[in-house]
């Protein structure tokens, strides 16, 4: 294993950590916001999308990079909108526009 | 190892940009731990996305430049398009189809990568081959798995488990297919079209292991898919020296593990079981139930009964399931629980982590109606409170309230943490049928002597409860 892989490995692990401690505090009521919004984040793969293709060589062929980019850029922009959408959704108590919203 | 050689030499800038994605998402993740500050959370971590991209623009030629605009505009469109167009409804489809997109696109960016490195002439290092193979192997698992989980949410295909004989030989032997052809590429021998074998072998690995897998068990296929998407980013940045792809790839890869173990525990059930189980392929004959809680004679209740019964009551706890999802009646329920907090009763939802179809259904379900959050409570919070409630009203919910899981060692379900909705002074079930839930198991809560059923569609039942309480 390279001294290179290894770095990268770290970076992994750790963000990995990171990732357990920061999702652990997600309440069970955003679960659905949550995966939407690391699906949207998933679609960081468009950054690699954007790179390989452009040196793509010209046996992948102009249309596959195309098809790699469109693919990715879907996962990013539908996520975050459908996201952003859900969690306009959720409201506190005494809701705008809630006809009978008495309090208990 | 940088499999891109920088045409600006600014790269330094570039990778700090990549940083500050990083921070942005991870950021963005912490602000998710509470509603009020989830949507600027998600802001941040678009903010992030973009960062990244105009940061990625300055590594590219503009003459290569066309082409991709074509693609990012198209996907761009589509996705937005979609995005606002989905029914809250269909909103795990939407999320199967949106991960399948980003497992696809990492594996073909790895495939591109493989391919530029030529290795039919080079000899690729066991850092590149490795990291490669398995970002190939699993984006396209996720990719395919997603596909076929679409397609049994959009009920495009039977949302029941598919299964024939030696299915898990079968899937063995592809397993192991896909093994040899990845250590053929590894050890640099034939590597082109071992690679395409194991990309291929992934792929239809990928349909196979999500068939047997049933509609009420999407939650955890969902998160295990959506995990996999993570990791197979996780490792595209491996292959291409892209910090920002790793750290974004072990979050999503960390967050579907976690929502993945949640699930299954919530159904007290190890996710081997849940994948290989074939879970709600079998019926059990529906006289069991009966016969174990001594009588098999159920109470049809009239919407007139079941409107005195909650219009008069003190508390009401309100149980969802998928059935309310597919009857579309999230606004009724709410018109419901609106009329009956105006006459004075409490209304609480009480929401089993694996209601509907994946984590979280049910709260954006209601969410969508206007429900506040705070009137939804988890499993732990609302089952003291059930003894406490007049009425449980459960509404096309089935599996999660059945007592059989508490009591009955035979049962296949036993075990699995439910709802305590027979603790309720009274029960009402509304149902479409007396046809047994996913799990095709009888449910002994419908014998039980205080419950009541009332037949018919969630909605229009809900609805039409809500009139008579008007008229009360």
């Amino acid at each position: 294993m390279s001294a290179h892989l290894l770095n990268e490995l770290t970076v992994f692990v750790l963000a990995v950590f990171v990732g357990f401690e920061v999702i652990s505090k997600v309440p069970t009521t955003l679960h659905t916001p949550l995966m939407s919004a690391t699906n949207a984040i998933h679609g960081i793969v468009l950054v690699g999308a954007l790179l390989v293709a452009v040196v793509a060589e010209p046996k992948l062929g102009a249309v596959l990079s195309v098809v790699v980019v469109f693919l990715a850029s879907l996962n990013v922009f539908g996520g975050y909108v459908v996201t952003q959408r859900m969690l306009a959704m959720f409201k506190p108590r005494a809701a705008p526009g809630a006809s009978g919203g008495v309090k208990k | 190892m940088s499999a891109v050689q920088p045409i600006v030499p600014n790269a330094l800038a570039i990778d700090v940009a990549y940083l500050v994605t990083g921070v942005c998402f991870i950021l963005g993740l912490r602000y998710l731990s509470s509603p009020k500050t989830a949507r600027a959370g998600n802001l941040i971590s678009m903010v992030g996305m973009a960062i990244a991209l105009i940061a990625t623009a300055f590594e590219l030629d503009f003459a290569q430049w066309l082409p991709l605009v074509f693609g990012l505009g198209a996907g761009a469109i589509v996705g937005i398009y979609s995005a606002r167009a989905v029914k809250m409804t269909a909103m795990p489809q939407m999320v199967a189809l949106f991960n399948g997109a980003g497992g696809g696109a990492a594996a073909l960016v790895s495939t591109a990568e493989f391919l530029k490195l030529d290795p039919s002439t080079s000899i690729l290092t066991p850092d590149q081959t490795v990291t490669i193979v398995l970002s190939s192997i699993i984006g396209a698992i996720s990719f395919c798995g997603s596909i076929i989980a679409f397609l049994k949410l959009q009920e495009l295909m039977t949302g029941r488990p598919i299964t024939y004989a030696g299915q898990q030989i079968v899937n063995g032997l592809v397993a192991l297919a896909i093994v040899v052809s990845a250590g053929c590429v590894i050890a640099n021998a034939d590597s082109v079209p071992a690679y395409f074998i194991a990309l291929g072998g992934a792929a239809l690995l990928g349909f196979l292991f999500v068939l047997p897998i049933g509609g009420a068990d999407m939650p955890v296929v969902i998160s295990l898919l959506n995990s996999f998407t993570g990791l197979a980013a996780a490792l595209t940045g491996f292959v291409l020296g892209n910090n920002v792809l790793i750290i974004a790839g072990a979050l999503v890869g960390a967050s579907g593990t976690l929502l993945t173990l949640l699930m299954s525990k919530a159904m007290n059930r190890s996710i081997t079981n849940v994948l290989f189980g074939a879970f709600g392929a079998v019926k059990t004959s529906a006289g069991d139930a009966a016969a174990a809680t001594g009588s098999g004679v159920i109470r049809e209740a009239t919407v007139d009964d079941v409107a005195t019964m909650v219009g008069y009551a003190k508390e009401v706890i309100i149980v969802p399931g998928y059935g309310m999802a597919v009857a579309q009646a999230q606004h009724s329920v709410r018109e419901l629980a609106d009329q009956l907090e105006k006459k004075g009763v409490e209304v609480k939802y009480a929401i089993h982590p694996v209601a509907g179809r994946m984590p979280g259904h049910m709260n954006v379900l209601l969410a969508e109606a206007n429900v506040p959050y705070t009137a939804l409570y988890d499993m732990d919070d609302i089952n003291p409170e059930f003894p406490r409630a007049d009425v449980a009203l459960v509404i096309g919910a089935n599996d999660v309230t059945n007592p059989a899981a508490r009591n009955v060692p035979s049962s296949p379900i036993y075990g699995m943490p439910i709802l305590d909705v027979d603790k309720a002074h009274n029960v009402v079930v509304l149902k479409r049928s007396m046809k047994p839930g996913f799990a095709g198991i009888d449910n002994p809560l419908f014998y039980d002597p205080k419950t009541s059923l009332l037949f018919g569609d969630a909605k229009a039942s809900v609805s039409q409860i809500t009139t008579e309480i008007q008229a009360l």
